[in-house]
């Protein structure tokens, strides 16, 4: 079973929910696809890391061909490249590497050439397969990073996919495989529009999903008077509680720690999987 | 005008909280929300006008033409994106190249423009504030984020101007940085903030722009706390104060408000020192 795990906005306990669930199965696959700011190997601390880079593909130019005859120029409509005084100029920030200028040159002067923007590591912590994808700083995009992730995820057994923040194209690329969304929420204002963000992406994309409502506190909470009035299933409520704010705060796992949270991740881990037929 | 984008490497670390509290400190009438993705700045920001809000057009979509397709293929063959399948393109992994229509023999694809999201402007005499929305499952958040900073460049009024960024380090948050004068980076003092931090700091290096941090909720864990202030020490970045933790902050938010209305309250008092120090040595 695939568990996407989202939230609309960072800080709100993805990880937390993500790395526990794994660790409460003890045998499942984490992975990480905060590409951009991944944290779960934080907790997991993998051991035998295995690094392998990820490229795209951009375009190389071999100047001796080239006859500025502004084709690939004029057809790049990211404005990835340019001439200069005849000689043309590529951009590679700007580049989605979608190799039409490759395929239109009439001179065939452009080249494919893998260009790294990040990197999987992999590794084991106990019982638990964690995969963590790393975008380079200054890089734009981390989709393909994403993709490749997504291609490395087992079929049978538990996984647990630790999805970017917000609502766009990295976090659809992170649930397009999904079996089962799960949606954190914090108990705040911002919390709740946020959680209304993610709610109208899975409904978009017909997932099924259930909530889990973090940091809990007596009193108002907008995110959990949202879920009654849209009759959304809410899976666990997990209370503000110092104890965990500390174990997480400190890089440790909570379901290792304690068998209060052990209990905790695993009722969750079941209810979800009753809410599947797997 | 200068311009001071608040940014985290991750979300949830309080840059709106810090942000909109700046905004009520220097009673800036121009401002931003560059978090397109999770907006949410206009919540604590009661007293706005209607926004004006315009379709946002991102990149443009192929469409096929049924009638015209032949089903030969190549359309399908030459997409990096994977998103023609069975003769049908898919919105949400066209990225709007062209590829298709450029190849089709039977010329049945064209691209056409595609609405990926609203651009909002609030304003009135007292304020100009410009952000956006995008559209569930759309991309081109950095192409949003750039037109949401020319929407307030263009009407810019005052002396600062106060951006509240993306979080991640990616495309939108790229876009952020682009012109901007200082960056202030607002970190948690978890392993995971640590992280977060340098990340953003490495980002902001690459692209040239100075910046300073600051530590939210600093008294929840002193340790990490001395961490992030040797490593902005060996990175050359300035810390410029420490927030503690205030359960006020969340009744301030709840109530559409920044935490600049309770100017008593401990993270009240700490932002408006923050701001202080920044004002006098960054940004005069």
């Amino acid at each position: 079973m695939r568990i996407a795990v989202l939230s609309g906005k960072g800080g709100t306990g993805k990880t937390l929910v993500s790395v526990n669930l794994a660790c409460a199965a003890e045998k499942a696959t984490y992975i990480d696809c905060d590409v951009e700011a991944p944290n779960g190997h934080l907790f997991l601390k993998p051991q035998n890391l295995k690094t392998q880079p990820v490229s795209v593909i951009v375009p190389q130019v071999d100047s001796s061909k080239c006859t500025a005859c502004r084709r690939c120029v004029d057809f790049c409509r990211y404005n990835a490249l340019a001439l200069l005084k005849e000689k043309l100029l590529i951009f590679y920030e700007v580049c989605h590497s979608c190799q039409g200028c490759i395929l239109l040159c009439p001179e065939k002067a452009l080249c494919k050439m893998p260009r790294p923007i990040g990197v999987i590591e992999s590794g084991m912590s106990g019982g638990v397969t964690a995969l963590t994808g790393r975008l380079n700083t200054g890089e734009v995009s981390g989709v393909p990073i994403i993709k490749e992730l997504m291609a490395l995820m087992p079929d049978q057994g538990l996984t647990v996919i630790d999805c970017p923040p917000g609502s766009a194209c990295s976090v659809m690329e992170s649930i397009r495989k999904a079996d089962f969304c799960l949606l954190v929420a914090e108990p705040t204002l911002f919390g709740a529009h946020n959680l209304k963000m993610v709610y109208e992406l899975v409904t978009l994309f017909k997932k099924p999903f259930g909530v889990v409502l973090n940091k809990c506190l007596p009193g108002e909470n907008p995110s959990a008077q949202f879920c009654s009035e849209k009759g959304l299933n809410i899976l666990a409520k997990i209370p503000y509680d110092p104890e965990l704010g500390q174990i997480n705060a400190d890089g440790l796992v909570a379901t290792r720690e304690s068998k209060a949270f052990f209990n905790l991740f695993g009722n969750l881990l079941r209810r979800i999987q009753g809410e599947v037929p797997f | 005008m200068k311009q001071l984008l608040i940014l985290s490497g991750k979300g949830g670390t309080g840059k709106t909280t810090v942000a909109s509290t700046f905004i009520a400190l220097c009673q800036s009438d121009t401002f931003a929300d560059c978090d397109v993705d999770a907006p949410n700045l206009h919540l604590v920001m009661p007293d706005l006008p209607s926004p004006n809000k315009t379709d946002y057009y991102g990149f443009e979509k192929a469409v096929i033409d049924q009638e015209c397709c032949t089903h030969c293929g190549l359309c399908q063959t030459h997409c990096s994106f994977g998103a023609i399948q069975n003769f049908m393109v898919s919105e949400f992994e066209c990225e709007g190249c062209g590829v298709c229509a450029e190849i089709c023999p039977a010329h049945a694809i064209t691209m056409q423009p595609h609405i990926s999201g609203d651009l909002l402007l609030y304003q009135d005499e007292e304020c100009i504030f410009s952000t956006a929305t995008l559209n569930m499952g759309s991309g081109a958040s950095g192409k949003l984020v750039t037109a949401v900073k020319c929407q307030l460049n263009d009407r810019a009024k005052g002396d600062i101007a106060i951006i509240d960024g993306s979080p991640g380090i990616g495309c939108p948050v790229i876009a952020s940085i682009s012109g901007v004068d200082f960056v202030l980076i607002v970190a948690e003092p978890t392993v995971s903030g640590l992280h977060d931090m340098k990340r953003i700091i490495e980002t902001a290096q690459h692209f040239g722009v100075d910046c300073a941090v600051c530590v939210n909720k600093y008294d929840v864990n002193p340790t990490t706390v001395t961490e992030i202030e040797d490593c902005c020490d060996n990175l050359s970045v300035p810390v410029v104060g420490k927030i503690p933790y205030d359960p006020m902050v969340i009744e301030a938010v709840n109530r559409c408000q920044s935490i600049a209305h309770y100017p008593n309250s401990p993270a009240g008092c700490a932002i408006s020192t923050i701001w202080h120090t920044l004002f006098n040595r960054y940004l005069k």
